[in-house]
């Protein structure tokens, strides 16, 4: 493996449940994502499919003990995550791994100016004096397009548009050179022309500085436009991952396919397809594949067992009978790279 | 709109009000029904003496006119003469105020400090026996009359555990053997300014008992306001964004969370401050502390008009002064203050 697609973070099997009032959500259900460096790849689902969920275990910022992952494992550079104390963790988060949200003014401290708040990031990772923090915040400002002056250091993000304060917090998440950027629905709150600007901006980011980033997205659309590489979530697993291209253009999964035809493709809205059912209470999750219940092609055998990944093309994944059965696919194990322990799966590298 | 007009315009609204509390005061006192010049010529004194002091308070004439009269030596700083003291109001007040403000401002400061931090620990440990502990004493600072805690006071560090002087300002001997130059009229104060230790220890250790006493309310108020504001500024998701880069616990509970959330807790400051004024009116009793209160009380008991205006506008004006200060505070602590 060249070092350009170095595994940058590895996500094995990550199973992940949450303490309720009415009991034990199952929110993850054996999670695998591979993310390279500077790539980016689009974690597509529906709501409350454990998009975030699985972005907020990476930095290990889901409350325990509310909060508990069962099994699995989360490589940065070859490094559990999992394994790593809270100081440890506190020290990563922000310097090699960062995250944005959805509502960017909601992210922003209304009452600190953005220049501060930035600065102050940059303070707590590099330990500079505050005239070198000030340039990296500058720096950072530039970054993201932003007038790299003293009136937009001293702003507060009230006084800022929507598409700007999204651009100030990516300059805060990457002002100490994450190489790793966790976009969540960087572009829901947004408007529509606004929206393609940041996601350029995303474009722009891993062009010049190499950050790989995870956006995560319930638009299909959005993640056809930036993402390298899109892995389909649901119910708390990945259920088909590969190139853009080939995952849009050749579903293999029910549930691709059918989001696929939601778009609206120019229709009307008399015309617009929707996915019959709703999704699972994780609480008490349908047995075998969490997505038969829904499935229009719903076999024998899917209540009883969980597909396991069968490669569909070159670094095309699917995890469904169906689609196994019907394409001829031959079943195996899920593509690798696995980390070094992880027994009997390691075969089948994708070229 | 830019802060400084904000300042302005709230610096004019004070104004208006205090002009509105004299005209209260004012007319409030007219309306009592209390002959000052029977009181100021005594109980003995003959009709024709009553209607000679009549005239030489000038209550014949008009209402309108006394008004007038009123406002104008107001404003001069004249402030008319105590019925009972026979001393300018004025002086009077400027004489028994900074003590009071010196047990005041302390139980106000420890009041705050305490109520704050306890406050922020209690929602960081919500749930957790030290968020039970310290709600227990809130309440209890909350609900706790001023004077049985006054005297549970005096009976524990007095009497039993013989820690602290039971009530007064300070030491006869103490005060006799080193006397303390007035500067600022707070005897803590200028005892330390003027490099006085034995009269500033004396001082001081009469200063807890009454400052606790009076600190304790406030205290619980200052801490359930910053628990509960403090638990929504957590929920907010920009603490959530400094958690996801890196930001250490300490600096998110006191920095990012507490700027947020030290808004309301500011205005209870500042309520809290209003009922100190009077509150301390008991605690001094108690006390025997030789302050505003004090002379409050026998003001009102002898039918002192001038006085009992003069200390009415002074907690008043005390009051309106501390709002606008909250209100500026406000306004520097949080920038979208002054643009709505």
């Amino acid at each position: 493996m060249s070092a350009a697609t170095a595994e940058l973070l590895a996500i094995h099997d990550l199973r992940l449940q949450f303490r309720s009032m009415r009991g034990l959500v199952k929110a993850l259900d054996g999670v695998e994502l591979t993310v390279h460096d500077g790539e980016i790849l689009g974690l597509v689902g529906e709501s409350g499919c454990g998009k975030t969920i699985t972005g907020l275990a990476v930095l290990g910022l889901l409350q325990r003990p509310q909060a508990e992952i069962t099994s699995g494992a989360i490589l940065y550079r070859g490094d559990d995550l999992l394994a790593k104390t809270d100081a440890q963790m506190q020290k990563l988060r922000g310097r090699d791994i960062s995250m944005v949200f959805q509502d960017p003014l909601a992210s922003l401290n209304p009452v600190f100016a953005v220049g501060n708040q930035i600065e102050d990031v940059v303070r707590l990772h590099k330990g500079v004096s505050r005239k070198e923090a000030r340039e990296t915040t500058y720096k950072a400002l530039a970054s993201v397009g932003l007038p790299p002056d003293k009136d937009t250091f001293k702003r507060y993000p009230h006084q800022f548009s929507g598409g700007m304060r999204q651009r100030v917090c990516m300059a805060m998440a990457l002002a100490c050179g994450s190489p790793l950027l966790i976009a969540d629905e960087p572009t829901t709150a947004l408007d529509v022309t606004i929206q393609a600007q940041i996601l350029n901006l995303l474009l722009k980011l891993r062009a010049e500085l190499d950050v790989a980033q995870i956006l995560i997205t319930h638009n299909v659309g959005v993640a056809a436009q930036t993402c390298d590489r899109i892995a389909v979530m649901y119910a708390g697993s990945v259920v088909e991952e590969g190139p853009v291209s080939e995952v849009l253009k050749r579903p293999h999964h029910p549930y691709t396919i059918a989001l696929y035809q939601c778009l609206p493709h120019g229709r009307t809205a008399a015309e617009l397809q929707t996915i019959p059912g709703t999704v699972p209470d994780l609480i008490d999750p349908p047995t075998g594949c969490r997505f038969h219940p829904r499935c229009s092609h719903v076999m024998e055998i899917c209540p009883t067992a969980k597909p396991q990944p069968v490669k569909a093309a070159e670094r095309h994944w699917v995890s469904c009978f169906w689609a196994a059965e019907g394409a001829g696919l031959s079943a195996g194990p899920f593509r690798p790279p696995t980390p070094p322990d992880a027994p009997g799966t390691d075969d089948g590298a994708p070229a | 709109m830019t802060i400084w007009a904000y300042v302005v315009r709230r610096i004019a609204l004070a104004v208006l009000v205090l002009f509105g509390v004299a005209t209260i005061t004012f007319l409030m006192v007219r309306i009592v029904p209390s002959d000052p010049a029977a009181v100021y010529v005594g109980s003995n004194a003959r009709p024709e003496q009553i209607a000679q002091a009549r005239r030489d308070l000038g209550l014949d004439k008009p209402l309108y006119v006394q008004y007038g009269i009123y406002m104008k030596n107001l404003v001069k700083g004249d402030w008319g003469d105590s019925l009972r003291t026979k001393r300018p109001v004025l002086n009077d007040i400027m004489h028994f105020l900074p003590t009071s403000l010196e047990l005041i401002i302390t139980a106000l400061v420890v009041a705050t400090i305490v109520g704050v931090i306890f406050g922020v620990t209690t929602a960081h440990r919500k749930g957790t026996w030290i968020d039970l502990v310290m709600r227990v004493f809130s309440t209890g600072g909350v609900s706790i009359p001023a004077f049985w805690l006054a005297l549970m006071l005096q009976i524990a560090f007095f009497r039993v555990l013989h820690l602290l002087p039971v009530a007064g300002q300070s030491d006869i001997f103490v005060a006799q053997a080193h006397p303390i130059t007035a500067i600022t009229g707070m005897p803590v104060v200028d005892a330390l300014i003027t490099g006085n230790w034995p009269a500033f220890t004396d001082s001081a250790r009469h200063l807890v008992l009454p400052m606790l006493c009076l600190a304790a309310y406030p205290m619980g108020v200052i801490m359930r306001m910053t628990r509960s504001s403090m638990l929504e500024a957590m929920g907010n998701d920009y603490i959530r964004m400094a958690r996801a880069l890196g930001v250490p616990p300490r600096t998110l509970l006191y920095k990012d969370a507490l700027k947020n959330a030290f808004g309301p807790v500011l205005t209870v400051i500042g309520l809290t401050f209003a009922y100190s004024l009077t509150g301390t009116f008991f605690v001094e009793l108690i006390f025997a502390w030789p302050g505003l209160g004090y002379y409050a009380t026998t003001s009102i008991l002898s039918m002192d008009y001038p006085a009992i205006m003069g200390v009415t506008i002074m907690v008043a004006a005390a009051y309106v002064l501390v709002n606008l200060a909250v209100d500026l505070a406000q306004a520097f602590l949080d920038p979208r203050i002054a643009l709505s």
